[in-house]
């Protein structure tokens, strides 16, 4: 088809009157393509959807999926560090069977505040609404795992040589608390997925690393040559 | 599955059971229920229905009064090993979803339960009855659900299970080994609930590549037999009787056929 004018070929009526040179298929003119100011809509409009639907689901999406909530404590781990003398182990320790007591229960805080020792409202609120009633304190776990995970701290900890920090972050250091965001659906936090909801990405220095199986399954591959047998990680 | 044996002291936990000692009592079934959560139905006689992890057998030798006997055989997952030993069991090579494979480390057979999607192609495939499909979601009575165990994982419904030779205490042995800075686990650190349970000490459990462990001992008597082992499914649960009929009912053995010699001809191919 010979170039013409594309605002002549959109008018059929316009095509016979101005048709400059003879057209050999003049009946197809009818079947011309949209023009192109059409076609910048029909773009435009996707694009919109488009741009649209990555903003709700990267945006939007996470917002409505965790709920987020405050530790029932303001928990500041700098200043307990700098006190107890076996850093992380004073409290998050091993029981002489090789298990791990991971948080500690109230028992062991009270060694240390049967009653509060310095008037910061969190520890009054804390001996008060735990420690005199004598209630365990509900706290939020950043890494719990489904029923059907096996992790033996003891294996990475003790028999990897692992520290700390090289999953958790730099939780020791801190003088807050995160807040705990709760996936809506499944009730596990938001750090078991990580905090790229794309999962695009390495966490920054002293994040948390994400937990889900892969993560697991890559760094053990990584670390020695194959991702493991299933049982190794599951019950 | 494509994993290979790279670990140059891989364990091979399996069982010996003699029969001679078993009274059927059930103790094994009775420790197995409770440590695995295995949920029990209110009746438990339908054997459709219900669920177990371990089941003791009851065969005679067939003959009339006064010369009937009879033998209780208890039967686990028989955590075979395939032809060769290369973890080729029936079970792992039909799964679609990769729920059940073979663990070079320990020779155990692995069911996740969360992978499971219910297909029951590894009951089809395994010979020895061990699978178990949970047709309904377990129900356990009033408060009994607080005496579950929190490291063995409950099943729901539409998912198969079995005997996992009580992994959880391989790996809790295994976490106090780590934290004792030990390579070797003990012997008597890692026994399955059933051995532990079973009252005139019929069933042994071990490691049967590891010399110094019963086990080791036991599998090469003469007494000693496997159940289907013309199958080539090479189990690791070893039965003991000085009785020829309980030996020979290890399998359909024809009159003619003398299980030894089939037993030999069928590890020269391994």
């Amino acid at each position: 088809m010979s170039s013409t004018d594309p605002n002549q070929t959109v008018s059929t009526e316009a095509a016979p009157e101005t048709a400059p040179t003879p057209v050999d298929h003049e009946p197809e003119t009818n079947d011309s393509p949209p023009s192109k100011s059409s076609g910048w809509a029909v773009f435009l409009f996707f694009m919109i959807g488009f741009v649209g639907s990555i903003l709700s689901g990267w945006i939007l999406f996470p917002e409505l999926l965790y709920s987020k909530k405050d530790q029932p404590i303001d928990f500041n781990h700098a200043v307990h560090l700098d006190m107890v003398s076996d850093e992380c182990n004073s409290c998050h320790y091993f029981r002489d069977d090789g298990s791990f007591a991971g948080m500690p229960d109230l028992s062991s805080c009270v060694d240390c505040h049967e009653e509060a020792q310095t008037d910061d409202p969190e520890e009054i609120k804390f001996v008060d609404e735990y420690v005199t009633p004598g209630i365990e304190v509900p706290w939020l776990n950043h890494s719990k795992q489904p029923d059907c995970v096996f992790f033996s701290h003891s294996a990475h900890v003790i028999g990897a040589d692992m520290s700390c920090e090289s999953c958790h972050g730099d939780i020791g250091t801190s003088e807050h608390t995160r807040v705990f965001e709760e996936n809506r659906l499944t009730g596990y936090s938001r750090d078991i997925w990580g905090h790229s909801i794309s999962r695009l990405g390495k966490p920054e220095a002293g994040e948390p690393l994400p937990m889900k199986m892969n993560d697991c399954a890559k760094c053990h591959k990584e670390e020695t040559g194959h991702k493991g047998a299933c049982f190794q990680c599951h019950k | 599955m494509k994993e290979k044996n790279n670990h140059k002291h891989a364990k091979r936990y399996g069982m010996v059971i003699d029969l001679d000692k078993c009274t059927g009592c059930g103790s094994c079934m009775v420790g197995c229920y409770s440590e695995n959560n295995v949920p029990f139905k209110t009746d438990e006689t339908n054997k459709l229905d219900s669920i177990n992890w371990i089941q003791v057998y009851k065969i005679t030798n067939g003959k009339p009064f006064p010369n009937t006997e009879v033998c209780y055989l208890p039967m686990p997952c028989m955590q075979c090993d395939g032809v060769g030993k290369h973890g080729h069991s029936p079970c792992v090579s039909v799964c679609p979803a990769v729920a059940t494979d073979y663990d070079y480390e320990t020779g155990i057979v692995s069911q996740i339960y969360t992978r499971c999607f219910g297909c029951r192609y590894c009951m089809a495939a395994c010979p020895y009855h061990a699978r178990k499909f949970n047709w309904w979601d377990p129900v356990w009575p009033a408060d009994m659900e607080k005496y579950l165990s929190p490291n063995v994982s409950p099943r729901m419904r539409g998912v198969v299970e079995k005997c996992s030779f009580c992994f959880h205490r391989y790996q809790l042995a295994r976490d106090k080994a780590y934290y004792e800075k030990r390579e070797e686990l003990k012997e008597n650190e890692y026994q399955t609930a059933c051995a532990e349970a079973c009252p005139t000490g019929a069933i042994t459990f071990g490691d049967l590549n590891n010399k110094s462990h019963a086990v080791y001992k036991l599998k090469n008597s003469p007494n000693a037999f496997r159940l289907l082992e013309r199958l080539k499914t090479n189990p690791k649960v070893y039965y003991l009787s000085n009785k020829r009929w309980v030996r020979r009912a290890g399998d359909n053995y024809l009159a003619h056929e003398e299980p030894a010699k089939i037993k030999q001809k069928v590890n020269q191919h391994h």
